[in-house]
């Protein structure tokens, strides 16, 4: 019953998006109220669906009454419901930001709504096809917002993450080809099926998993693939980048777990263990250089993409080790790397608001002019480290039992060492903001010495980020839950 | 070789295409020929997946009433590729846009002046 409904989840944001434009026309203040409201309806039916999914197993539909191989399929297992619920949750929240800090406008929210689409699409869809049309509107919407900052930078930077998008999406229909040369088929069931019976060691088998974790790695900013994304994220509206930082690359890793484990599954693996090597190697690369590169940086929106390139490349070890515990570390880690970055780059776009300081030294004294706002923002820096109950801890806690277990003691080093090089860039902002002395952005904005600043920090930004921190913690004391919920669907996804 | 090249001949055309769209993202400083440079990247895509529908003998994948007419050409690929040229176009769009805005603010489609000048800032 509840599958009839699915199509919605796609539908409901792409409508909204027309209704935006049109409501646009009539009145100034439409576009903002059409997509709060859309994005309500949105998280309803997410929550709902995911809900159903979560509690009595896979939920599928096929569109337009073409049944799958051939028409194209949505599902909703457990793994899907989890990543449809915070695309809308994390969506709706933002969006409480979005009217606060940017001028908005007619085009902002119809291209804020495509996202949401784009990303619900990729997160539903059973069809390897379809996926890449859901990748494109995705990219399409992001390259569009990152500019919607009006500047210079910030054009340039979304032509740089364009042409890099662009070619990652096109290698990824180069492997959607070799998958559909090989096997007739695009439907990722029908898929897993038929590429079993070709061979795993076919080479159009083999030419076809590299295009798309290579398109998709680039979507989610491994290294060294991640040269778009510090500029993309540092140059939008800061709550562009907050939702652009919580959402899309966290999408591109989801697709690739899903791709990992539903098309290609553990038997890929085993019959070519060079592939789960590589990956491995690549993702662990990732995780150091990220972090190295994080400490290195002066900018704070810079340091926290940096940032994003490490905890990425933890999320793909997680899906490489592909042990449950792993796996399940990786979706923990998914989940709870787009609340705290997304927080964190909240944070920082109201620091910014406030006070105009951007980089690091700038920080400098901050908790004491704005105790509540470092004080949430230090929680979640925290809580990215991996100081325990946070969610952070969570993730990281069971992507290390997982390669334990699995026999890989170099990933379990690689983790540990990453976490405290994550301690190293996050401990220096704490410093900055709790212990330094104040620093004369800050100053100023104290002696009410500019007149730009508000004085204080606006409602809902200090909602979401406490917000954001509360969830982080929340969700770690909860995983727990989480797992028993989740271990069905992960049991399947490695069964296979 | 030369069976090679008479057989498999799209084949051919499809890693020229790639190449060539590959080597012009990468080389060329004008954002413009960037973006030609994706084009033709992503054409060399369309080749190949159009290439792949092609059958010996096929012929258009019209089936006449009671049947019968085969072999046919897959025609799952070109509806494939019809999409993804639409999405092409919108990426092209959209790109053609942002070096409008780029041109506005510096003054220059070239991405080594375009270091200079943000240098100087």
């Amino acid at each position: 019953m509840t599958e009839t409904y699915l199509p919605l989840l796609v539908a409901v944001p792409l409508l909204g998006a027309l209704l935006a434009v049109a409501t646009g026309l009539a009145s100034t203040r439409g576009p903002a109220l059409v997509a709060r409201l859309v994005l309500g309806v949105q998280t309803l039916l997410a929550v709902w669906i995911g809900g159903t999914a979560l509690a009595q197993g896979s939920l599928s539909v096929a569109v337009g009454g073409f049944a799958a191989p051939y028409g194209i399929e949505l599902v909703v297992d457990g793994l899907s419901a989890v990543v449809v619920v915070l695309v809308a949750v994390v969506s709706f929240a933002t969006l409480a930001f979005v009217t606060e800090d940017d001028p908005g406008g007619t085009a902002f929210y119809a291209q804020y709504l495509l996202l949401v689409a784009g990303l619900s699409g990729m997160s539903v869809t059973g069809d390897v096809f379809n996926l890449y049309v859901f990748l494109e509107i995705t990219g399409l919407a992001t390259y569009a917002l990152v500019a919607s900052a009006g500047t210079g930078r910030s054009a340039v930077s979304a032509l740089k993450y364009l042409l890099f998008g662009t070619v990652a999406a096109s290698l990824y229909l180069l492997g959607v080809g070799y998958a559909l040369v090989a096997t007739g088929t695009l439907n990722m069931a029908d898929l897993a099926v038929e590429l079993a019976r070709v061979g795993y060691d076919s080479p159009l088998v083999l030419a076809s998993f590299g295009f798309i974790v290579v398109g998709l790695a680039t979507k989610a900013a491994l290294f060294p693939l991640h040269t778009w994304q510090p500029d993309a994220y540092g140059d939008a509206p800061d709550s562009v980048s907050a939702l652009i930082a919580a959402l899309v690359s966290t999408v591109a890793a989801y697709a690739l777990l899903r791709l990992v484990y539903t098309v290609y599954t553990p038997a890929f693996f085993d019959a070519v263990p060079v592939a789960r090597d590589a990956l491995v190697a690549v993702a662990a690369i990732s995780i150091v250089v990220g972090s190295v590169l994080a400490v290195a940086q002066s900018e704070v929106k810079r340091m926290l993409a940096y940032s994003s390139v490490s905890q990425y490349g933890l999320v793909v070890v997680g899906v490489a080790i592909g042990t449950p515990a792993a796996v399940f570390g990786a979706v923990v880690h998914l989940v709870g790397h787009a609340i705290m970055k997304g927080g964190l780059f909240v944070a920082a776009g109201a620091v910014a608001d406030l006070t105009g300081a951007r980089t690091v030294e700038e920080y400098a004294g901050l908790a004491d002019r704005f105790p509540v706002l470092g004080g949430a923002s230090a929680v979640l820096m925290l809580a990215m480290v991996g100081v325990p109950p946070a969610v952070g801890f969570a993730g990281k806690w069971y992507i290390a039992l997982g390669a334990v277990r699995a026999g890989t003691w170099p990933v379990a080093v690689v983790i540990f060492g990453s976490t405290l090089l994550t301690l190293a860039y996050f401990a220096l902002l704490v410093e900055r903001m709790f212990v330094a002395p104040a620093s004369a952005s800050v100053q100023a904005a104290t002696d009410g010495g500019s007149d730009d600043h508000p004085s204080r920090p606006s409602r809902r930004a200090l909602a979401l980020v406490i917000g954001a921190a509360a969830v982080a913690l929340v969700l770690g004391v909860a995983v727990t839950d989480l797992q028993t919920a989740l271990e069905p669907t992960i049991d399947t996804l490695l069964s296979q | 070789m030369i069976e090679l090249l008479t057989t498999k001949y799209t084949y051919l055309t499809v890693v020229v295409l790639l190449a060539i769209g590959a080597y012009v993202m990468i080389e060329s400083d004008n954002f413009v020929k960037k973006i030609i440079g994706m084009n033709i990247f992503q054409t060399g895509i369309f080749v190949f997946f159009i290439s792949a529908a092609y059958r010996a003998g096929g012929r258009s994948p019209v089936v006449r009433s009671g049947g019968g007419g085969g072999p046919f050409v897959s025609p799952l690929p070109h509806v494939l590729i019809l999409t993804a040229i639409v999405v092409g176009v919108s990426l092209t769009a959209v790109a053609l846009g942002l070096v409008v805005r780029i041109y506005e603010s510096y003054g220059t489609i070239n991405e080594d002046t375009l270091e200079e000048v943000r240098a100087n800032d």
